[in-house]
């Protein structure tokens, strides 16, 4: 291709000096990106509020993509299901799959109650939802795992509050606009969620790898008792999340814990649940302010129920 | 005979015609259009748990400053990085720190080697895609990403530029359309 011929600037002092102001503003725009990555990187709130109402901004259009998104998700899957089996397969599969979960969160809140006999005084209470949403985008391009959902402050979403779907934990409020809010996926680097075995209790903690799967840390060392196919469910510990909400299958073992699939994956999840954060609604009704969780393990992560889990 | 003229000539819109120019707003507004739309596709309906998707707005970006040289100015990068900040999750001035570092880099280039072929600009275009993504992770997590995480989405950018290209050259012709009657 040939060199374009206009941007030459010949012997035209306005041409020289427009083409050197422009370098002058190149550089400058550069500066001013250091500044404002800076200023962010300091403190990550800063700029949230800018950022929500942007996200606001598009909330309608994108919602109205992710409703397409179900309809052509759906087609696919009834296609694939004539193919193999049957559209009936495909929906017996859903079941099953749906039904496993619920097999291991029954069984965890059924050791969770044995556990807690002799705490009698605490009344036990399914968590009411504060919100159901629709989550219509993430932030596919960059590393970090963030996921849009179409509630935020209008509908008493607030910061940390955790989001389920049916199949299991799919994250934390980080970020709330006027309707809508940025939720930290677990599969991010800088989510931690305090979790147990589902069996038998053993504490552990998952960090996300940004690949789609968790690594799985053991409170305590030893040998490393993990199975492949043991299913974890959060603990409750730190009060954020409410306990025996499944989080990830065990996949493959390494030396101090293991690398575990997400159960509820995100790009699969249409409509998520917003649950109020666990230790505020635990509180008024007993007399054990911590979380029973942390009657058996010892609390892994120092956990801040208004800002979450970790810094960001 | 005289028919088949007359269809030619209503079916190519960019011939020169009598009377019909292209209008100036929307040969400059389309590329800038254009690029926040490539930055808005984390608002796209796709949840994806591992980044998979190109950075669109920066590919876009490249492909239009690669294309036709004068049409974004030097500094494109501040309001356009700026935008894409807005919506990709990644800290605020990240775009606009790199991508401005980008338009300087193009513009060195181009100093540098005049005569270009479509060669040569996907390698340019790769360089910066492979120096970019790795930053922009390390930026995002504050450390070095996995080879892991960062080798699809790297390999998917820079096979989608050609692609983006083609695109980018579809909207430069749609720019220059001759549709505002004159007089």
């Amino acid at each position: 291709m040939a060199p374009p011929s206009n941007r030459r600037s010949g012997f035209s002092r306005r041409a020289q000096y427009t083409t050197f102001f422009g370098y002058l503003a190149a550089g400058l725009g550069a500066l001013v990106g250091g500044g404002l990555l800076i200023a962010s990187l300091t403190d990550s709130s800063r700029f949230s509020g800018v950022r929500s109402a942007a996200t606001d901004v598009t909330a309608p259009v994108a919602k109205a993509a992710a409703a397409s998104r179900a309809e052509g998700s759906g087609l696919f899957s009834a296609i694939a299901g004539y193919f193999t089996s049957g559209k009936e397969n495909a929906d017996l599969r859903r079941e099953v799959a749906l039904a496993r979960v619920k097999l291991v969160e029954a069984q965890a809140v059924a050791e969770e109650t044995k556990r807690l006999k002799d705490l009698l005084g605490l009344a036990r209470q399914d968590p009411k939802p504060v919100a159901v949403a629709l989550m219509f985008g993430s932030s596919s391009p960059s590393t970090r795992r963030f996921a849009t959902i179409s509630a935020g402050r209008d509908q008493g979403v607030a910061i940390g509050m955790p989001v389920r779907s049916p199949l299991g934990l799919v994250g934390r409020v980080l970020e709330v606009g006027d309707s809508t809010s940025r939720v930290l996926l677990i599969t991010d680097t800088e989510s931690i969620v305090p979790v147990r075995r589902a069996s038998d209790g053993i504490p552990a903690f998952t960090t996300g790898r940004a690949d789609g799967t968790l690594q799985l840390r053991l409170i305590s060392l030893g040998i490393n008792p993990l199975k492949r196919g043991d299913v974890v469910v959060t603990s409750g510990s730190g009060g954020l999340y409410h306990p025996g909400t499944a989080v990830a299958v065990v996949d493959r073992l390494l030396p101090d814990g293991a690398i575990a699939r997400v159960l509820s994956d995100p790009a699969a999840t249409e409509y998520v649940t917003v649950e109020p954060i666990w230790s505020q609604m635990a509180t008024p009704a007993g007399t054990a302010g911590t979380t029973p969780g942390t009657s058996a393990s010892a609390s892994p992560a120092p956990v801040n129920p208004a800002t979450g889990s970790t810094a960001r | 005979m005289i028919q088949s003229r007359l269809q030619r000539q209503l079916s190519d819109p960019f011939r020169k015609k009598i009377n019909r120019a292209p209008s100036p707003l929307i040969a400059i507004v389309v590329p800038w259009l254009t690029i926040m739309l490539g930055s808005l596709s984390p608002t796209w309906p796709v949840v994806a748990s591992a980044p998979l998707l190109p950075p669109l707005g920066f590919l876009v970006l490249l492909a239009w400053r690669q294309l036709r040289p004068g049409v974004l100015p030097v500094w494109a990068g501040l309001p356009l990085g700026l935008f894409d900040d807005l919506y990709s999750g990644q800290p605020l001035g990240s775009a606009v720190l790199l991508w401005s570092i980008a338009l300087i880099a193009l513009e060195i280039i181009e100093l540098r080697f005049p005569w270009r072929n479509f060669f040569l600009d996907w390698l340019v275009a790769a360089g910066l895609i492979l120096v970019y993504l790795p930053t922009a992770m390390g930026l995002a997590m504050g450390r070095m990403p996995s080879p892991v995480v960062l080798a699809p989405q790297l390999l998917f950018s820079v096979f989608a530029y050609p692609l983006v290209g083609r695109l980018v050259a579809l909207f430069d012709r749609l720019r220059l359309v001759r549709f505002r009657a004159l007089g």
